[in-house]
C-alpha cells in the first residue's frame, strides 16, 4: 500500500445524532378536508446532516417538506427551527430564514437565462430598494457586482459556465435540475429541501447531482432534507433517514437501521393494511 | 537559418531562462489568461515569473530533486504550465498526462516514469491517484482546485496556494534566495531532458518520449520564423496538455516568441471563449473545423430566406474566388469587388461568430481535413493550412508554406527537416527537433531511430513533384486484397469521413475478397435532418438504423465508390458491404485513443462477429455490446444490424488516362 489518503485516515465523522438540533418537528397533523396528509409526526433535522425522507407514493413527503419551508401550516403539533417555535408564516419568511429549496416538477423561469435564474435567488439578499435600483449608479451598482460574484462562484461550483447565457428553456431537463439547485444556493440557504433532485434523470446525471449534494454539504456546511425514489442513492447520500407511509412515520435512523426495519420492507413491498 | 544558429549558440536554451528573459524583455506584457468567474483574469511575464519561481522554491522545500520526475494531470490551466517550468527550474522532468485517461492507463504511465510528484488539477485526480495502490515512488501529490478536498489526509496532499506560500515565505526570508533559484538553473543546457511525453498509444503500451530543451526551444523558433509569429499573438490552450501539439504551441512556441496563452473557462465553454479571445494563431485537429462547418451548415438551413439565399451566394462567390485571393493570384474585377462586398455582409460577421476575426495563421493535424472542409474555410479569406508532425519530432516534419496550398498534401519539409522515403513506402526524416530516446525502452527506441538519427514515422507515404509531402495511411496498415490489389483502409475511410453524415468509418479488406466498412453516423448532422424530414427516434441506436439513413449514406458510398473507380491504384479496393454500427465508437470503450483515432485492431477483435457477418452474405445480424461507463460500470447495449451490398464501378482510371 502506497496511496497518499487512505481511506481509514480520514477523519470520522461525529454522528449525526450527536450534533446539534436545527429543526424540530413535534407531532404534526396536516389533513385537506376529509384527507389526513400527515398524522402525528415527529423527528429532527441536525445541523450539516444529510437528511432523506423515502416513503411509497402519497406517503406524505411532499407535504411534509410543504410544511417545513412554511408553505402548509399543519392543523396540530409545532416546528422548532433554530430553537425557536415557529409561528404561522409565509414561504418567504421562511426563505428568509435560510430554508431553500427545489421542487419534484423544475419551477424555473423558463425564459430567462441561467445566470438570471440564479440571480433571482438572491433576490432576498438585495437591500437597495427599487429607487437605488432605479438610480443605478454608486450603491446599487456595487451590490449588484457583489452579488453576480455569489452567483459565478455558484456557476462554477455547479459546473455550468457553459450555460451561463441560455434561456433555461432550452436546456435538457437533468441541467434544468442543477439550475435550480443553483437558484436555492444563491440564497446561502442553512436548510435545503431537495424534492426528488434525481426523478428522472440517468445515470450519469444522478452521479453528478449526488456529487454536487455531497459537495454542497460538505464546502458549505448547508444540511440537507431530500426526497428521493432511487433508494441506492438514498442509502449512499444520507446520514439518517426517516420513512413516512401512509402519513404517518414508520421508521427513522442510519441507513442500515432503516433497510433493516421489518415495518419499512413491508411499506415497500406492500402487505394489506 | 539565423535562429537555428542562435539557439544552439549561448542563448537562452532553457525554459526557465527563457522565463526571465521574457520578464526581462515584455515584462508588462499579458503573458497569460484564465476565464474565472466569468472574467478573463490575466497575467504578466513577470507576473507569471513570480508564480513560477515562488512554487518552484516551494517545491524544492517539498524534496523536489534534480531527475526527478512530476506527473502533470489536468485540464488547461495556468497553474499547470507554470508547474512544468517551476520543475524544470530544479532540474525535475515534467510528465503530462492525459486528465481522462482511465485510472489503469494512467497508473501505468506514471509507474513508467517513476513519478514522485504529481500536480492535478482537481478532486477527481487526487481521487484518480488514491484508487492507485501500486505506485511506490509517487510522494506528494499536490491540487490546484481544493473543492471537496478539505477533509483529507494532508500529509502528503498539498494546495498548489500552499506549496506557493512557503516559497514566497523563504523567498522573503532570504534576501539571496531569489539569485539562488536563478543561479540553480545557470549550469543546466539545452542538452538537458526538458520533458516526457507519453504518445497515446494506437498500438501496446504508451511510450515515454523523452524531448530536450534543444528539441523544442529549436522546432518552437523555426515554427515561429516559418509563420512570422511574434509577442502580440493570442492562442487559445485547450487542446489536452499532453499532447505534443499543445506543448509547443501553448508552452514552447509561447515562451520563444512571448506570446499570450488563453485558458478557456471550462472545456464546455471553449467556442464562447473563442469568440471573446479571437485567437490569431489556432490550431485544432479536422474534427474542430468539421464540427464548425456542420454546425453553420445547420444553422443557415434555419435561417431566414433572405439571410439564407445572402449565404449561398456569397459563398458561391468564396467558392470560385476566395482562395484565389488569399493566395494572391489573379480573379476577375467583378469577383474583387463582390467579394470586398461579402466580407461586410457575411464572411465578416461569420468569421466573428466562430471567433476568427483575427486569425493570422491556422494549422490542422492529426488527420486527413475533408477537402470542401478545408476549401470553406480558406473561401472566407482564413489562412488554414495543413502540418504533418510528431511526437517524437517535437511536431514540425512538414508545414504548408503561404500560397502553396493543396488539399491532398501536407505540405513541405519544416525548417531544418530532412524527409526521405524507404522502399517500403514508409516517411523518415531527421531534424533538429528529433526526440532523445524512448524513457527505459531502448528496443523501441532502436527500430524507430536510426544510428544516423533518421526517424521512421510508421506512416507510408509518396513526395510529389513539387516538393510536397502526400501521406496515405499507417504503413502497417498498407494491405492488400487476395486479388493483389493495394488496401489503404485511412484512405477510404477518409474519403467516407468528408460526409458531414458520416462521423467515423472503418474499413476491413486486408487478405480477404473484398473491402466491407463498419460506419459512424454524425448525429449532429443526420439529428438535424431527421428534425426537418419528420424523422422520430429517441437514440443514437434508433436513429442509426433507420431505413432513410440507410438509404442516404448508401448514397454516400456509392459515391465514394465511384471517386475510387476513378483512380487507378485505388480502384480495386471500392466498398462491396457496409453497416452502420449501433453505437458510437468511443475512447472510453477503448475503441478510440484518446485523440479519437479509431483503434482498428481493438475494433475488429470486438466486433468480430459483425465482420464475419460481414463477409457471410448475411443481411443482417443480432449483436450484444458490453459498454463501460465513465464511472466505470459496465452495461450491454443490444442490437439487430442491417448490413447492405453495392455494385462497385468498374476501373476508369486507366481508361481515363489512354484519353488524356
Amino acid at each position: 500500500m502506497n496511496a497518499i489518503v487512505t481511506k481509514e485516515s480520514l477523519p470520522e465523522p461525529r454522528p449525526a445524532s450527536e450534533r446539534e438540533l436545527l429543526l424540530r418537528v413535534d407531532n404534526v397533523s396536516l389533513s385537506f378536508g376529509g384527507v389526513k396528509a400527515i398524522t402525528d409526526i415527529s423527528f429532527d433535522i441536525r445541523k450539516g446532516e444529510v437528511r432523506a425522507i423515502i416513503g411509497p407514493n402519497g406517503a406524505g413527503k411532499t407535504s411534509m417538506l410543504n410544511v417545513i419551508n412554511g408553505f402548509y401550516h399543519p392543523q396540530e403539533g409545532t416546528i422548532t427551527w433554530r430553537g425557536e417555535v415557529r409561528r404561522k408564516m409565509r414561504p418567504y419568511e421562511a426563505a428568509s430564514q435560510g430554508i431553500a429549496r427545489t421542487f419534484q416538477n423544475v419551477a424555473l423561469f423558463k425564459g430567462m437565462t441561467t445566470l438570471d435564474n440564479i440571480m433571482s435567488g438572491r433576490s432576498l439578499k438585495m437591500s437597495r430598494n427599487f429607487f437605488w435600483q432605479l438610480l443605478w449608479r454608486g450603491p446599487a451598482e456595487r451590490e449588484e457586482i457583489e452579488h453576480r460574484r455569489k452567483v459565478e462562484e455558484i456557476i462554477d461550483f455547479l459546473e455550468i459556465q457553459a450555460i451561463r447565457k441560455t434561456p433555461v428553456g432550452r436546456l435538457p431537463y437533468g441541467l434544468q435540475k442543477r439550475v435550480e439547485l443553483g437558484r436555492a444556493l444563491a440564497m446561502e440557504p442553512e436548510l435545503l429541501l431537495l424534492d426528488e433532485p434525481m426523478a428522472g434523470m440517468n445515470l450519469e446525471e444522478k452521479e453528478d447531482m449526488s456529487r454536487f449534494i455531497l459537495d454542497v454539504n460538505s464546502e458549505f456546511g448547508t444540511t440537507i432534507a431530500l426526497i428521493e425514489h432511487d433508494m441506492g442513492v438514498v442509502m449512499d447520500l444520507s446520514d439518517r433517514v426517516v420513512v413516512l407511509d401512509y402519513g404517518k412515520k414508520i421508521a427513522d435512523g442510519t441507513p442500515e437501521e432503516v433497510q433493516a426495519n421489518q415495518a419499512v420492507i413491508d411499506a415497500y413491498l406492500g402487505v394489506s393494511h | 537559418m539565423a535562429r537555428l544558429a542562435e539557439a544552439a549558440s549561448g542563448g537562452e536554451d532553457t525554459f526557465p531562462k527563457i522565463l526571465l528573459r521574457n520578464a526581462r524583455v515584455f515584462g508588462d506584457r499579458t503573458a497569460v489568461r484564465e476565464k474565472d468567474l466569468g472574467i478573463w483574469q490575466s497575467w504578466t511575464w513577470s507576473g507569471v515569473l513570480d508564480e513560477i519561481r515562488a512554487f518552484s522554491v516551494g517545491l524544492k522545500d517539498l524534496g523536489l530533486a534534480p531527475g526527478d520526475k512530476v506527473a502533470i494531470i489536468g485540464a488547461n490551466r495556468p497553474r499547470l504550465y507554470w508547474s512544468m517550468v517551476a520543475a524544470q527550474a530544479l532540474g525535475a522532468i515534467p510528465v503530462p498526462v492525459y486528465a481522462d485517461s482511465v485510472a489503469e492507463e494512467m497508473a501505468f504511465v506514471l509507474g513508467h516514469a517513476e513519478v514522485r510528484f504529481a500536480v492535478v488539477e482537481d478532486q477527481e485526480q487526487v481521487d484518480k491517484l488514491l484508487s492507485m495502490d501500486n505506485l511506490p515512488t509517487l510522494e506528494h501529490v499536490i491540487y490546484d482546485e481544493p473543492r471537496g478536498l478539505r477533509d483529507y489526509d494532508h500529509t502528503r496532499l498539498h494546495a498548489y496556494t500552499d506549496v506557493q506560500d512557503r516559497g514566497r515565505k523563504l523567498l522573503s526570508a532570504d534576501a539571496g534566495a531569489t539569485a539562488a533559484w536563478e543561479q540553480g538553473f545557470q549550469d543546466m543546457n539545452g542538452r538537458d531532458l526538458a520533458v516526457m511525453l507519453y504518445t497515446s498509444g494506437t498500438t501496446g503500451r504508451p511510450k515515454g518520449v523523452m524531448l530536450s530543451f534543444d528539441n523544442l526551444i529549436v522546432s518552437a523558433r523555426n515554427g515561429n520564423a516559418f509563420d512570422s509569429l511574434n509577442e502580440t499573438e493570442e492562442v487559445l490552450a485547450y487542446l489536452p496538455m499532453a499532447w505534443i501539439g499543445d506543448h509547443v504551441f501553448s508552452l514552447a512556441q509561447a515562451f520563444t516568441a512571448g506570446y499570450c496563452v488563453n485558458c478557456p473557462e471550462s472545456l464546455d465553454t471553449i467556442d464562447v471563449d473563442r469568440l471573446e479571445i479571437a485567437p490569431t494563431y489556432f490550431f485544432a485537429p479536422p474534427r474542430v473545423f468539421e464540427n464548425l462547418l456542420t454546425r453553420i451548415m445547420v444553422r443557415m438551413e434555419d435561417a431566414g430566406r433572405i439571410k439564407r439565399s445572402m449565404f449561398h451566394f456569397f459563398m458561391g462567390v468564396a467558392r470560385r474566388s476566395g482562395e484565389k485571393i488569399l493566395n494572391g493570384e489573379a480573379v476577375p474585377f467583378t469577383d474583387r469587388v463582390l467579394y470586398r462586398l461579402g466580407e461586410y455582409l457575411v464572411y465578416g460577421p461569420l468569421k466573428n461568430r466562430i471567433g476568427f476575426t483575427r486569425l493570422k495563421v491556422g494549422y490542422t493535424a492529426g488527420e486527413a481535413i475533408g477537402p470542401e472542409i478545408f476549401q470553406f474555410f480558406r473561401a472566407l479569406g482564413l489562412n488554414l493550412k495543413q502540418l504533418y508532425g510528431q511526437t517524437e519530432a517535437s511536431v514540425y516534419i512538414t508545414l504548408q508554406p503561404d500560397g502553396e496550398i493543396f488539399g491532398d498534401t501536407v505540405g513541405k519539409p519544416a525548417p531544418g527537416v530532412e524527409l526521405k522515403i524507404a522502399d517500403n513506402g514508409e516517411v523518415l526524416y531527421r531534424s533538429p527537433g528529433v526526440f532523445v530516446g524512448y524513457y527505459k525502452n531502448d528496443e523501441a527506441t532502436k527500430s524507430t531511430k536510426t544510428p544516423e538519427g533518421w526517424v521512421h514515422t510508421g506512416d507510408a507515404g509518396i513526395i510529389a513533384e513539387n516538393g510536397h509531402l502526400k501521406i496515405i495511411d499507417r504503413a502497417k496498415d498498407v494491405g492488400k486484397l487476395t486479388d493483389g490489389s493495394l488496401f489503404a483502409p485511412k484512405y477510404i475511410e477518409n474519403k467516407l469521413k468528408f460526409f458531414p453524415n458520416i462521423k467515423e468509418a472503418v474499413a476491413f479488406g486486408h487478405e480477404r475478397d473484398k473491402v466491407c466498412v463498419f460506419l459512424n453516423i454524425d448525429l449532429t448532422a443526420v439529428g438535424s435532418w431527421a428534425e426537418r424530414n419528420n424523422v422520430n427516434y429517441a437514440s443514437y441506436q434508433e436513429l442509426a438504423a433507420h431505413p432513410d439513413v440507410y438509404g442516404m449514406i448508401q448514397a454516400h458510398v456509392d459515391q465514394v465508390n465511384k471517386d475510387l473507380s476513378q483512380e487507378p491504384m485505388m480502384a480495386g479496393a471500392q466498398i462491396h458491404r457496409f453497416l452502420i454500427l449501433h453505437k458510437e465508437l468511443d475512447a472510453d470503450d477503448g475503441e478510440l485513443t484518446r485523440t479519437q483515432k479509431v483503434r482498428r485492431s481493438f475494433i475488429a477483435e470486438r466486433y468480430e462477429p459483425l465482420i464475419e457477418a460481414l463477409y457471410d452474405g448475411s443481411t443482417s445480424k443480432h449483436v450484444r455490446t458490453e459498454v463501460v461507463y465513465e464511472d466505470g460500470r459496465k452495461g450491454a447495449i443490444e442490437a439487430t444490424v442491417e448490413i447492405r451490398e453495392l455494385t462497385p464501378y468498374p476501373a476508369s482510371g486507366a481508361t481515363r488516362e489512354a484519353a488524356e
